[in-house]
């Protein structure tokens, strides 16, 4: 099952293509049928594993950003003129050096609308964003980093698994006040129980990297001492290099000299990478093969984004949705097509079979 | 293959030495087994193996250790990974990957075997281990004995040339405990690895080993000898030994079957003192005996001491427990707990169904089964944390997942299976303070509570730096500040060496002497056994055997303790009623 599966970067290049897609346009009826796409792709092909549970979360997320945003364009007011007026909150009055900042007033029907035009977009990127992390876990993409990133990517890798520790700790030692007699909700609560959580976390963390340790990460070969200079020379000299290319395609008198650079500090840069991979003697255990599947599922993915792209420049106005004066949205029938290429890996990706029931 | 010469190690802050003048050679090949109390420094002599103590745990090692010729003064942890696999105490810490088969190959990417060899060793070592079903399973959803053979197999796939277990088997229950064994001899056996392994439990492992070392104090020498010698003078011994001990066999049994073979002499002692005549092919007849009441009538006077405070002034204990179905007792009134038909769900699975358990004032009732199996989800709803999906709970009228936390304590409380998630506070003084305040107790309470289980226990300690033992000891202070009727251990022996245990076990049956009902969830058949007056067992979340503890563990091989088997069909359970009947 492991050789069939889709490269987990072919996955990341979907959902992010997705996410680009999402970032160009506001209609909201596109954006529906885009996470419409993700969650049926998510459904058909996430495996069964801790990590592919955190698309709910991320769609908790998503709802909450937009919720704020509301509730912001109702608070803070919106820039947008608007003749439908919902309701008129009481206004505070501000200081005269806050000018430009409204708190309270007219809220519109248009800058309600506008705000959730913008909150959707955002939170649709979010969603895709769950989306890859639900089909591939962060750490089978780490497997593919090039050698000399390995460890700083374990480090990540381990930072975040910081998080959904910390929040199972939580609850068990909120369960635990309820033993004790206290309360185990509310906001007191938490707090008394802040400084263990922290306490088992961190003696956590040391254990991690003891048990790290002792299995060998972080051994390093040994490297004739010029070649490790050169890696080094060449590294910084690189990124620097990369510094400096930006800076002169930003500014106007750097074009001629701009473009050189940075191109030249981009391969310094990767050869100090890859002579630096040579330091470490790591190896990879069945790595995941870049195949037509993937191939697939990162184009179907670049396509939508792609397609999404042209639209939006040829046909703007389908895509962004005027909200003065109000109007319903209509849905555009070839950038709806496009979106619909998105659902293409639910078709060619293999289906993970279903785990054997076993007691655990 | 190890040589520790001179060794001691003096952590940083720590008045005096953990471990002193540590001498020791273990050849290749040899399985050796590290006793002792808790606290003489048994893991600090096992991370010293890996270079773990002192590179990561700081403090300063004198003397040498080294481990296949590598000394670990000059050699970090990484640089003996291709030597030493270490597995510690928690499995689930020893992970860095998230599935089994991407656990097994981590240490193999680490040293840069090539592909071919790697994935032909996890091959090898899922069928090794029996894991094959397992490979694409996520580690955080195995039971704790699958996750205990992960993680050793995870250090075998190097194929290093020493193993180095910390209680390998002490969070397991019989049956995993046999299994993770059972590969550790294949280890030795066909693989020539050498391993030295400690454990609290030694009448799971001591007839495995070719060896015993023995640190029989704090800053003591070691003592090194095959285990019959060392048995023989150590302060920690299993119960087969302690019976060897008592009828003075030489040289001392180490397994149940040794012991057989010398107990003719001792059954015909014992024959006629204890109930073994109403055990003996009728136990239908007898359905509602333990032991003691024929030993009451018997003419041979003393019932066993060990017996006896639990027995006094509790009649009704003897009609409960013939099966799930009995019918409610005239004194079903005064049940401290009552459940009928719990059924719980926790996520996809069912973790318990149909469920029918009462527990009367002053009864110990012992909840066994393998990991998994519900003990704790039982214990969980007896004290309102789990909330049942059907059937009810009742404690003393009470529903407990509805009970405002304040009203409850002061009618169940639960040591849970770590101790320290109970425990706030910088100071134990501190921690008994809140404790009253918790319970609305009289100030100074729990103080005393802490001073009769604790003796010479400081204000100012932290409860961080109590041993597994005294933090237990705490917990439950701070649980019977409430003086709650009801009181629920979660795995209590885990971590604790034979002294903390018979000081835990002596508690208890005052506790239940007093009139207050203990249940307790465990693997330890011996604590079952010394402790409780019915077991239940479970599996897979229903109740198949409730009744006295003599009868469901006699009848049962995995969950008999020791003394059972070796006197069988004679019914005695544990040493000290033995003891008490030759006397």
């Amino acid at each position: 099952m492991r050789d069939a599966g889709v490269h987990p970067g072919a996955w990341w290049l979907w959902a992010l293509g997705l996410g680009t897609a999402a970032t160009r346009t506001t209609n909201p009826l596109l954006l529906g049928l885009l996470l419409a796409v993700s969650a049926y792709v998510v459904t058909t092909c996430r495996p069964d594993a801790p990590w592919s549970r955190s698309y709910s979360a991320f769609l908790k997320l998503a709802l909450a950003v937009l919720v704020v945003r509301l509730v912001f364009a109702v608070v803070l007011g919106s820039p947008v003129p608007g003749a439908h007026v919902i309701a008129t909150l009481p206004e505070v009055p501000l200081p005269h050096w806050a000018q430009g900042i409204r708190l309270g007033g007219r809220v519109t029907a248009e800058g309600l609308l506008f705000a959730f035009y913008d909150g959707l977009k955002l939170a649709a990127l979010l969603v895709c964003v769950g989306a890859a992390n639900a089909l591939a876990s962060p750490t089978r993409l780490l497997k593919s980093l090039p050698g000399a990133l390995y460890e700083m990517g374990v480090a990540v890798v381990v930072a975040l698994t910081f998080a959904p520790n910390l929040v199972a700790d939580v609850q068990r030692l909120r369960a635990a006040r309820r033993l004790r007699g206290r309360p185990d909700r509310g906001v007191r609560g938490l707090l008394q129980v802040g400084l263990p959580v922290l306490e088992g976390a961190l003696e956590r963390s040391v254990a991690l990297a003891a048990a790290m340790d002792a299995r060998g990460y972080g051994r390093t070969a040994d490297v004739p001492a010029g070649i490790r200079r050169t890696t080094a020379a060449l590294t910084l000299g690189g990124l620097l290099g990369v510094c400096a290319g930006t800076y002169g395609l930003l500014t106007a008198e750097g074009e001629v000299y701009g473009l050189p650079v940075l191109l030249a500090g981009l391969a310094a840069a990767l050869t100090g990478l890859w002579l630096g991979g040579r330091r470490t003697p790591r190896t990879r255990y069945r790595p995941d093969r870049w195949n037509g599947r993937a191939c697939l599922v990162a184009a179907s993915g670049a396509g939508v984004a792609a397609l999404l792209t042209l639209a939006a420049s040829a046909d703007p106005a389908a895509l962004h949705p005027g909200v003065v004066p109000l109007t319903a949205p209509v849905l555009p029938l070839w950038p709806a097509a496009a979106v619909l290429v998105g659902l293409l890996p639910a078709f060619v990706a293999p289906r993970e079979p279903d785990a054997p029931e076993e007691p655990s | 293959m190890i040589r520790f010469e001179k060794v001691s190690v003096t952590y940083e802050g720590a008045a005096g030495p953990a471990v002193r003048g540590v001498d020791l050679e273990i050849p290749e090949g040899e399985l050796v087994l590290l006793v002792g109390p808790s606290g003489v420094g048994k893991s600090t002599v096992l991370g010293a193996v890996g270079g773990l103590v002192p590179h990561f745990t700081g403090g300063t090692l004198s003397g040498r250790v080294t481990v296949a010729g590598r000394d670990t003064r000059t050699h970090k942890p990484r640089e003996l990974a291709d030597v030493v696999g270490t597995v510690g105490q928690d499995p689930l810490s020893h992970f860095v990957t998230d599935t089994v088969e991407d656990e097994l190959a981590y240490g193999m990417e680490s040293l840069g075997l090539p592909p071919e060899v790697m994935r032909r060793r996890v091959e090898e070592t899922l069928d090794l281990l029996g894991l094959a079903g397992l490979r694409g399973r996520p580690l955080a959803g195995l039971s704790g004995g699958q996750q205990q053979r992960v993680a050793i197999g995870s250090v075998l796939t190097p194929h290093p040339r020493v193993l180095v277990l910390d209680e390998p088997t002490s969070a397991l229950d019989p049956a995993a405990a046999e299994e993770v064994l059972a590969v550790i001899q294949r280890l030795v056996h066909d693989l020539g690895t050498t391993v030295l392994m400690a454990e609290h439990r030694l009448e799971r492992v001591v007839q495995y080993a070719d060896r015993v070392a023995l640190l029989p104090g704090p800053g003591a020498a070691v003592v090194v000898g095959t285990p019959a010698e060392v048995m023989a003078v150590s302060p920690v011994y299993p119960p087969v030994v302690g019976l060897g001990r008592l009828a003075g066999w030489s040289p001392l049994p180490l397994t149940v079957r040794d012991a057989r073979r010398r107990a003719g002499r001792l059954r015909e002692c014992l024959d006629g003192r204890d109930g073994n005549r109403s055990g003996r092919g009728t136990p239908a007849a007898a359905p509602s005996s333990a032991s003691l009441p024929t030993a009451l009538s018997s003419p041979s006077p003393p019932l066993p001491a060990s017996a006896a405070p639990r027995r006094a002034g509790r009649r009704p204990l003897f009609r409960r427990g013939s099966g799930p179905a009995a019918p409610p007792l005239p004194a079903a009134a005064a049940q401290v707990a009552e459940v009928r038909g719990l059924a719980v769900r926790r996520g996809r699975v069912q973790a318990l169904r149909r469920v029918d358990l009462t527990v009367g004032p002053g009864e110990t009732v012992a909840l066994m089964g393998r990991n998994g199996a519900g003990k704790s989800t039982l214990l969980g709803s007896l004290v309102g944390l789990v909330q049942p999906s059907s059937g009810s709970v009742r404690i003393g009228g009470a529903v407990p997942h509805r009970t405002p936390p304040r009203e409850l304590v002061r009618r169940v409380g639960l040591v849970p299976q770590e101790p320290r998630d109970l425990l706030y506070a910088d100071t134990v003084a501190a921690e008994c303070a809140a404790a009253d305040r918790d319970a609305e107790a009289a100030r100074g309470t729990c103080r005393a509570l802490v001073g009769e289980l604790l003796p010479g226990v400081v204000d100012g300690t932290h409860p961080r730096d109590l041993s597994e033992g005294q933090r237990l000891a705490l917990a439950l202070a701070v649980v019977l500040t409430a003086r709650p009727p009801l009181i629920l251990l979660d795995e209590p022996t885990r971590g604790l060496d034979y002294a903390a245990k018979s000081r835990l076990i002596a508690h208890l049956r005052a506790l239940a002497a007093d009139g207050h009902a203990i249940v307790l969830a465990t693997h330890d058949v011996e604590l079952a056994a010394e402790l409780a007056h019915r077991v239940v067992l479970l599996a897979e979340g229903e109740v198949i055997a409730d009744g006295p503890t003599a009868e469901v563990v006699v009848s049962s091989p995995s969950f008999a303790p020791q003394v059972t088997k070796v006197l069988a069909p004679q019914r005695w359970l544990t040493v000290a009623q033995v003891k008490e009947a030759l006397r």
